[in-house]
């Protein structure tokens, strides 16, 4: 990935001094890596650093926040701009490591929803926590709701879930009979209870979406909660699954900038430019990940078939639950992350 | 003569030392800096915190459940491991020492080959191994042996068995070291005198491979407690080990003051190890210096 990485920063900052830039300018952009990060370097980096004639130099974490807290600690960051899970951005925010971002240089994010922007991020792509199930298993009759995947008479079989309670204490209260608008603030004891009854029928609690997409494919687990991206790349290997976006919980990880960001200027921009919508809507040909910016299924690059696969596209959007952030980053949200390793454990 | 010959391989010998010392440097400054300078920062971060002195991290110890309980469950799967190296590798190692030469070479050869694969692939391969769908149960399954899947991985069984795996080679070699160096004439003797097969072992040939053997143990007990991906990709999220509970600390609750305590308990645990081996074996033994 490196050399394309070098060729990437070469043929941007080429066509910067192309363009006229004496002095080009430039950020360093993290994101999580992998198929991804490649994905989004084609679909938004490469045509942002083009419209802004920037270079984009690109560094990836799975994990932006232990490097965030000790970037920021010592005053001289390095990174820019992070594409990290909101949550990274607003309890960074409320640390003084995140920089408070200025909406009326990003008018892109103008038309966004209210929620999925706070103010220190902005929502940069959806993901979603479905329900993924094997189909030979199931057959005509496949689980369709948390409820379901509580009920291990009707639907016997093995189940994994994620080692964390993000979306994980929604989907109990969910199965425990909570409406979806009225989830947050979190029942969290309640949770733990409903958890606690399909404990004994977790055959894993996975870490890492590699894993859990391993599980699909090994078939050694026959339901399971998953990311909408590993599902769809299991099935395209001609494994019979599939999931549903019924009940699912929407994701987006967001864009912020790091406090005393050395470029913080072309930061600024750069955010602006990659949430145009014509930019975004180039997501779904690379991943299946959808757009931050709901305009962009409006630009009619994105066709019918395919936003009906994305998990932001309004439609499925709307069968959905978009996870709270905001209460995952409050102390009641973090006092139940630290109560499950002890849940877990017992 | 003699004293004209030695004065200058004695200064010889001195800039010899002086070089050795200069060609040592490096090595002495990257060991300070990446090992004695980061473990003191740990510790150090474990209690300071926002600008004052403070316990709050040592005293989870006490009243968090998850701590101990996770320091319990990990020490257990090291003693389990270390018993099951030790019943698995004193026979290989014996075999391995009393084969002539050539043959010595190859058991070593099989211990070693896997020793040299990747830790993260031979987890994988165990769970190839070892899931429902894989070999071992789709072979019960097709002899009739069983019904359903046994649950072999994703549990403490799998993470146990994969460990054992990994670390056997570390039981194996330090017990052959010492075994080849049994004099064989010993052996003998015990048997011109009269003690049956049985009993020669038991009372010449086993104690003096008990050094071996203490260093191979001392050696994967240590190596289990830190152990981090075989539990992580075959402990099914409830095999939860110390090293774990470091990297949680600090991904999911950004807590590096507790992730420093952690760390700091388990080091101590580690010298605590190896200053109890070293009571019964000189601890250059156990490292293998001797």
């Amino acid at each position: 990935m490196l050399p394309k990485f070098s060729t990437l920063v070469l043929s941007a900052s080429v066509i910067g001094f192309s363009v006229g830039f004496a002095s080009a300018e430039q950020i360093t952009f993290v994101s999580q890596g992998g198929a991804y990060q490649e994905a989004q370097t084609k679909a938004i980096l490469d045509p942002v650093a083009a419209l802004l004639g920037i270079t984009i130099n690109q560094d990836s974490a799975p994990d932006a926040w232990p490097v965030i807290k000790t970037q920021t600690a010592t005053g001289k960051p390095v990174w820019d701009v992070v594409d990290t899970p909101t949550q990274d951005c607003i309890r960074g925010g409320q640390q003084d490591m995140i920089e408070k971002l200025d909406f009326s240089k990003i008018p892109n994010a103008q038309k966004m929803p209210a929620q999925y922007k706070s103010p220190y991020s902005v929502a940069y792509e959806f993901y979603s926590s479905v329900l993924a199930y094997n189909k030979d298993k199931f057959g005509d009759n496949p689980p369709k709701s948390w409820a379901d995947f509580w009920d291990v008479k009707k639907f016997p079989g093995t189940r994994a879930l994620r080692n964390h309670p993000l979306a994980t204490l929604e989907a109990a209260l969910l199965a425990d009979g909570v409406p979806a608008d009225k989830l947050y603030p979190l029942d969290v004891d309640r949770a733990f209870k409903k958890l606690q009854e399909i404990k004994p029928y977790i055959t894993v609690w996975w870490t890492s979406g590699a894993q859990s997409a391993q599980l699909l494919a090994d078939r050694e687990v026959d339901m399971e909660m998953a990311w909408n991206g590993r599902v769809t790349a299991v099935a395209k290997e001609g494994i019979p699954v599939s999931y549903t976006f019924n009940q699912g919980f929407l994701q987006y990880t967001s864009l912020c900038i790091l406090k005393g960001a050395p470029n913080l200027d072309t930061a600024v921009k750069f955010v602006n430019a990659a949430m145009t919508p014509d930019i975004q809507a180039n997501f779904p040909a690379y991943i299946d990940y959808g757009p931050g910016n709901p305009e962009a299924y409006k630009t009619g690059k994105i066709t019918p078939e395919r936003a009906a696969e994305m998990p932001s596209s309004p439609e499925n959007a709307a069968k959905q639950v978009l996870v709270s952030d905001e209460w995952w980053s409050s102390k009641a949200g973090e006092d139940a992350q630290k109560r499950w390793a002890s849940f877990i454990q017992q | 003569m003699t004293i004209s010959i030695a004065s200058p391989s004695d200064s010889h010998e001195r800039s010899e030392q002086r070089l050795m010392l200069l060609l040592l440097a490096p090595a002495l400054l990257v060991v300070g800096a990446l090992l004695i300078v980061p473990l003191g920062w740990l510790a150090w971060q474990s209690i300071w915190q926002d600008g004052g002195f403070t316990i709050v991290n040592y005293q989870r110890f006490l009243t968090d459940s998850v701590y101990w309980m996770t320091f319990l469950q990990t020490f257990r799967i090291a003693f389990v491991v270390t018993l099951a190296t030790v019943l698995l590798g004193y026979p290989v190692a014996y075999v391995a020492a009393g084969l002539p030469q050539r043959w010595s070479m190859i058991v070593l050869a099989l211990v070693l080959l896997p020793f040299w694969t990747s830790v993260l692939v031979r987890a994988y391969a165990w769970l190839i191994l070892l899931q429902r769908t894989g070999i071992v149960n789709s072979a019960l399954k097709s002899a009739g042996l069983i019904d359903s899947p046994l649950l072999l991985v994703n549990n403490e069984f799998g993470t146990v068995l994969a460990t054992i795996h990994i670390l056997l080679p570390f039981m194996v070699l330090p017990l052959y070291a010492t075994m080849k160096k049994i004099p064989q004439e010993l052996v003998m003797a015990g048997s011109s005198l009269g003690g049956s097969p049985l009993h020669v072992f038991l009372r010449v040939f086993l104690p003096l491979s008990l050094p071996g053997m203490i260093a191979g143990m001392v050696l994967v007990f240590v190596l289990t407690l830190g152990f981090y991906i075989t539990p992580e990709l075959l402990g099914g999220g409830r095999t939860y080990m110390v090293s774990m509970l470091v990297s949680r600390n600090i991904q999911v609750y950004n807590e590096w003051g507790a992730a420093s305590s952690i760390s700091v308990v388990l080091m101590i645990c580690v010298f605590l190890v190896f200053k109890l081996a070293s009571l019964l074996i000189p601890f250059e033994r156990i490292i293998g210096t001797r």
